[in-house]
């Protein structure tokens, strides 16, 4: 081979291992996405336990972040999943429970619960509305109507959960519904809280990322 | 230079491809053209698309016929030899009666428009100050319905109803509903297909739209104008039904929704809600 | 005057050419120009711990813009860009040429060059490369659209995917045709040797490659969820992603800004002796337009986008409703250059096939004044129509009928354009090369995008159609319908003079036909989704739109498969086949035409003097077209 050719033989390969490379790490970018967390079956019922956190863990990209937690109901084992799988037209059991202070609704509308079956029970009682000013996060599925606020814990308490992961002897607040599941196919929650901290009108950031503060029910 | 009528030849094409299709446009395509007949503004919206259409074909098919025409008929029938054509570098007579002809298609257009927009507004958001305002159907008052958008989903708010704000959407038949569009965050905008409205929401803006509502029929709140990541996912359905089952529905929605509409801000067309930022 | 200075000593060869200025200095120079910025100085007028306006704690918009600044800065300076003014500076006369006297080899392509040629052929590859990644975003796009409910890519990475490839295509694509080929022929056509600024034509070029690296860091930065109009005040609340928005746009913008100063300079000023208005190529017709567009609008866009990055960084709150600004203020200032900018698009596709068709129908340009009207009136009327944009924004509603109006208007020179093609093929002998199939093409893809924006100007029919697939359909109609098209028409007609290859005309013929058919397959059915209903940027969908959105997937794949055909038509041209071209492949009597291949690097031996219309088709006895060779002591 000549050195010509050599040479243009040499500068393929490069070019080819330089666009594989980039091509992988934009391919890996574009599919990160949160994990798939499923609702538990017992025989009490189907049960999803979920925690909001002033900040995601230290290993978290951002952790600086607001950020929602699929946990288990003991609440110590702590998973970054934001997409929640839950059987269809079934009579599902969430529990939040929620780290976060308050920041205060933007539209005092989202202080009263709905799309529940049963009352919304904060701390064990039942709740018909919140001040606008209490909730640190809402937890809300537009699709099918439901919306729960989360009252936010004392900022002045002495135990806060500054960054996930939490222990229940932490400050926080226990927030308990249950709803009928749709149809099956894929439905998507948000927070309506504008929870993201540093960012205009609070909406930037985890609340526009997600994984963070918004993430899809899929329903199976 | 062969002395074939191409001019008659493509005249001819031209407007036996008019005669057939111009009353297909306007008779059979024309009534099922979008938005469809939903509320009297959608109609008038169908009535315009058709119109456009009926001008928008002969002009097509004035090119299209032509251009097939002309490479059937000036192909280089010998292309191993390179000839050149007749060296004819322009006709007065044709520029000037197709500037004649197209400036008042697009007059007539305009015209047309304009004239069509100013009757009933369309169901497009007119800003804070409106000009075309319907006529209320006869007995009957506007409702306003303030729509509220937020990132990311609609609520509504019925300020002749106690300022109650809902998730849902239902709007009394053979009513004039005045919209007012407003938003809490970021620029979205309030479309309901079937209605054929179409209004952006504006931080800090209230852009009205007005649109007659016909019979009972459902139809498609979507947000037209990107606004963040769940743009996609931000829409919900709507119903128009009987008056009767509207005011039912309402005295409904302000029982269920008494303890909000108690933290809610006094009706006001626009909101500047807190926080611009949130602190660290 | 073209003094032609000889560079001191003889050429480098081998490894030592990367030594002095070029491409590789520049990238270094660059990246010691975004770690200066970003962490040297950024991180010290605004600590990344304080999370206060529009940052977190960690995302610093001050620290990456200075970044991206000063990595420009440096990248230019790396390419020698600084070397002349600081010669200038300490004295030294005025000079022009640094590279000129360099005649063969592949590198002068990855330095500075005052070569008007050289520049035209990095501005090929250099936007074919960006048209590459942002075609690949379209074919990930439509992979997401396929079905509503499965989501391949997260929904804030699609959002960044869909700005990308529209930005990436609005932002490289303006200079789409004019980079490659009014660099080339614009002073070919007009009879001079350079343009009238050749470093600064040089620096909008690589202005505007590292404008499209910046673009491609936003996925650093977690991405821009705004699409390519940046529409504020969503922009504000974006992360950093957005400042590599914001870069991007700025460096198109002045890229684009400098671009049209220099070719209107040059098209004005430079022309040759005989060379009258009313004889100018109606190709270099379409570029002047262009460029006075590009020198008046591109302004606007740094001006918004300057505004934006301030709201971004030093709290200003120009955009931000709530403290005083206002959401209105950026969508008007971005549509001001908005709708110009889409006639940038247009104008040089129509500037082509006007150039071309005439060569391929054997026939002088029919309606040469009514041509020129044509491009002049749609670039006269663009300033006066962006508010179309804004039709239910909730603008002025005594100003829509006015806009209504304007926009169609810009119908009539339009119609132009178009008559003036109906006529050149009127009695004419027509060949149907792969370069005349182009245009023909955009004959017709234009007429279906022209028809649907009288549509959209149509405030009854817009109120359904504003914000719906109908106007993706439509403008995709007009700027890659008409404006691709007509830009791969130029390509496979003057490749054999400006690279000295033909591109193989079967292969051609596969690549028009599959990108044609797979075209209006892709953009056609995009029409019935925007009037039933279906917004844009959306990552999920209404369930009864899925079958039309599956098929328009599947044809965009075939419409990126048609791509590989040309790239394969190109690699087996050029590096198998080696086919010299002859030195006037199409017969064509235009001037570029009667120089041999390759042009020499002063391109004509002595300045031509013009004496006759650039159309002498039909003409008997010689071609007048031809440069008529004046005695010595023309100009030079």
């Amino acid at each position: 081979m000549s050195a010509q050719a050599k040479r243009a033989v040499v500068t393929a390969v490069i070019t080819v291992a330089i666009c594989v490379g980039i091509a992988l790490y934009v391919g890996l970018y574009l599919v990160n996405v949160p994990g798939s967390s499923a609702a538990t079956q017992t025989a009490a019922g189907t049960h999803l336990y979920l925690a909001t956190v002033a900040t995601a863990e230290p290993s978290d990209p951002h952790n600086t972040w607001v950020s929602y937690y699929v946990v288990n109901s003991a609440s110590n084992d702590w998973r970054h999943d934001t997409t929640f799988q839950v059987p269809a037209n079934t009579l599902v059991h969430f529990t939040i429970y929620q780290y976060d202070t308050s920041t205060g609704l933007r539209n005092p509308f989202f202080s009263q619960p709905s799309g529940t079956v049963g009352p919304v029970l904060i701390d064990g009682k039942p709740t018909t509305v919140v001040d606008p000013s209490a909730p640190a996060h809402t937890f809300a599925i537009p699709q099918i109507g439901l919306s729960i606020p989360l009252p936010g814990a004392d900022s002045n308490a002495k135990n806060l959960c500054a960054q996930a992961p939490c222990s229940l002897s932490q400050a926080h607040h226990t927030v308990s519904f249950t709803f009928r599941t749709p149809a099956k196919g894929l439905y998507r929650w948000q927070c309506f809280v504008p929870c993201g901290a540093g960012f205009i009108q609070g909406n930037g950031g985890p609340m526009q990322t997600v994984g963070y503060m918004g993430g899809f029910l899929k329903v199976v | 230079m062969d002395d074939k009528p191409h001019f008659r030849n493509v005249a001819l094409l031209w407007l036996l491809s008019c005669v057939i299709m111009v009353p297909i446009v306007v008779f059979v395509i024309g009534p099922g053209l979008p938005p469809g007949n939903g509320s009297v503004q959608a109609s008038g919206q169908v009535t315009d698309n058709t119109v456009l259409l009926a001008v928008a074909t002969p002009v097509a098919l004035g090119v299209l016929v032509y251009m097939a025409y002309a490479l059937w008929a000036f192909r280089e029938r010998t292309p191993e030899v390179v000839l050149d054509g007749p060296p004819i570098r322009g006709n007065a007579s044709v520029q000037f009666w197709w500037l004649v002809v197209t400036t008042v298609l697009v007059l007539f257009l305009a015209g047309y428009g304009s004239v069509r927009l100013l009757a009933d507004g369309s169901g497009g958001g007119q800003g804070p100050n409106p000009i075309a305002v319907p006529s209320p159907p006869k007995g009957t008052s506007v409702l306003p319905v303030q729509v509220i958008a937020q990132q990311w989903e609609f609520t509504y708010r019925f300020p002749t109803y106690g300022g109650v704000q809902t998730r849902d959407i239902e709007l009394p038949a053979n009513t004039l509903i005045r919209f007012n569009v407003t938003s809490l965050d970021v620029i979205h905008s309030f479309w309901a297909y079937e209605l054929g409205v179409k209004a952006d929401a504006n931080p800090g803006v209230n852009n009205v739209a007005y649109v007659t509502t016909k019979g009972p029929l459902t139809f498609h709140v979507r947000c037209a104008e990107l606004c963040g990541v769940w743009h996609g996912y931000m829409f919900n359905t709507g119903t128009v039904v009987p008056r009767a089952q509207f005011a039912a529905w309402i005295t409904q929605q302000r029982v269920q929704y008494a303890p909000a509409t108690k933290n809610l801000p006094p009706y006001s067309r626009t909101y500047f809600p807190p926080p611009l930022r949130r602190g660290g | 005057m073209s003094a032609i200075a000889v560079s001191p000593g003889a050429p480098r060869t081998g490894w030592r050419q990367l030594l002095g200025f070029n491409m590789l200095t520049g990238v270094i120079f660059g990246i010691a120009g975004w770690f200066i910025g970003y962490g040297a100085i950024g991180k010290h007028i605004h600590g990344a711990g304080v999370a206060y306006y529009s940052t977190e704690a960690g995302q610093n918009d001050i620290a990456i813009m200075l970044g991206y600044v000063l990595g420009v800065v440096g990248f230019l300076i790396g390419l020698g860009f600084g070397n002349y003014p600081f010669k200038r500076l300490l004295g030294h006369p005025p000079s022009l040429a640094e590279h000129e006297a360099e005649e063969e080899g592949l590198f002068r392509y990855f330095t500075l060059s005052t070569d008007h040629k050289v520049v035209a052929k990095q501005y090929m590859l250099g936007i074919g490369f960006f048209f590459a990644v942002g075609g690949l975003n379209a074919m990930l796009i439509r992979t997401e659209l396929i079905q509503p409910n499965v989501h391949v890519f997260g929904a804030n990475q699609y959002l960044t995917l869909v700005g990308m490839h529209g930005s990436m295509m609005m932002g490289m694509m303006t200079s789409g045709i004019l980079g490659p080929f009014a660099n080339w022929l614009v002073p070919l056509m007009i009879g001079t040797r350079r343009m009238a600024f050749p470093r600064i034509e040089a620096f909008t070029f690589w202005l505007l490659m590292a404008g499209g690296v910046i673009l491609i860091t936003t996925i650093f930065f977690g991405g821009f969820q705004t699409g390519w109009t940046g529409y504020q005040p969503l922009g504000a609340q974006g992360t950093a992603g957005y400042d590599a928005y914001i870069g991007f746009f700025a460096c198109v913008g002045l890229s684009m800004t400098l671009f049209g100063f220099n070719l209107v300079v040059t098209i004005i000023t430079m022309r040759a002796p005989g060379m009258t208005w009313s004889r100018l190529p109606i190709f270099v017709w379409g570029t002047l337009s262009t460029a006075v567009l590009m020198l008046l609008a591109a302004p606007m866009l740094i001006a918004a986008l300057l505004m934006g990055a301030m709201d971004r960084t030093v709290q200003t709150a120009l955009y931000i409703p709530g403290a005083g600004g206002s959401s209105y203020l950026f969508q008007n200032l971005f549509w001001f250059f908005g709708h110009p900018e889409v006639y940038i698009l247009a104008l040089p596709g129509f500037g082509i096939v006007l150039e071309l068709v005439p060569v391929f129908a054997r026939k002088p340009l029919w309606g040469y004044r009514l041509a020129v009207a044509g491009m002049l009136g749609v670039g006269f009327l663009s300033f006066f129509v962006w508010q179309h944009h804004l039709f239910v924004s909730g603008m002025n509603a005594d100003l829509r009928p006015f806009y209504m109006l304007s926009t169609e208007l810009i119908s009539l020179p339009t119609g132009f354009v178009f008559l003036c093609v109906m006529g050149t093929l009127w009695r004419g002998r027509i060949r149907f090369t792969v370069p005349m199939l182009f245009c023909l093409a955009w004959v017709f893809n234009f007429l279906w995008g022209g028809i649907s924006g009288v549509f959209n100007s149509d405030v009854p029919s817009d109120v359904t159609t504003h914000g719906s697939f109908f106007v993706m359909a439509h403008f995709h109609y007009t700027v890659m319908g008409g404006l691709v098209f007509a830009f791969f028409a130029g390509i496979y007609y003057w490749v054999p003079k400006m690279y000295g290859f033909k591109l193989n005309e079967t292969l051609g013929k596969v690549h028009f036909w599959v990108m044609f058919i797979a075209f209006n397959s892709t953009f056609a059915p995009l029409f019935a989704l925007g009037f039933e209903g279906m917004p844009r940027r959306v990552v999920t969908y209404a369930q009864n739109f899925q079958p039309l959105n599956e098929w328009v997937s599947i044809s965009a794949y075939v419409l990126g498969l048609s791509m590989l055909v040309f790239l394969f038509n190109v690699v087996w041209s050029l590096v198998f086949k080696r086919e010299p071209a002859a030195v006037n492949p199409w017969h064509s009597k235009s001037i570029e035409w009667q120089l041999p291949t390759p042009v020499p690097l002063h391109d004509f031996d002595r300045i031509p003097v013009f004496d006759a219309d650039p159309y002498p088709y039909g003409v008997e006895p010689a071609p007048a077209g031809a440069p008529v060779v004046a005695p010595a002591g023309g100009s030079a």
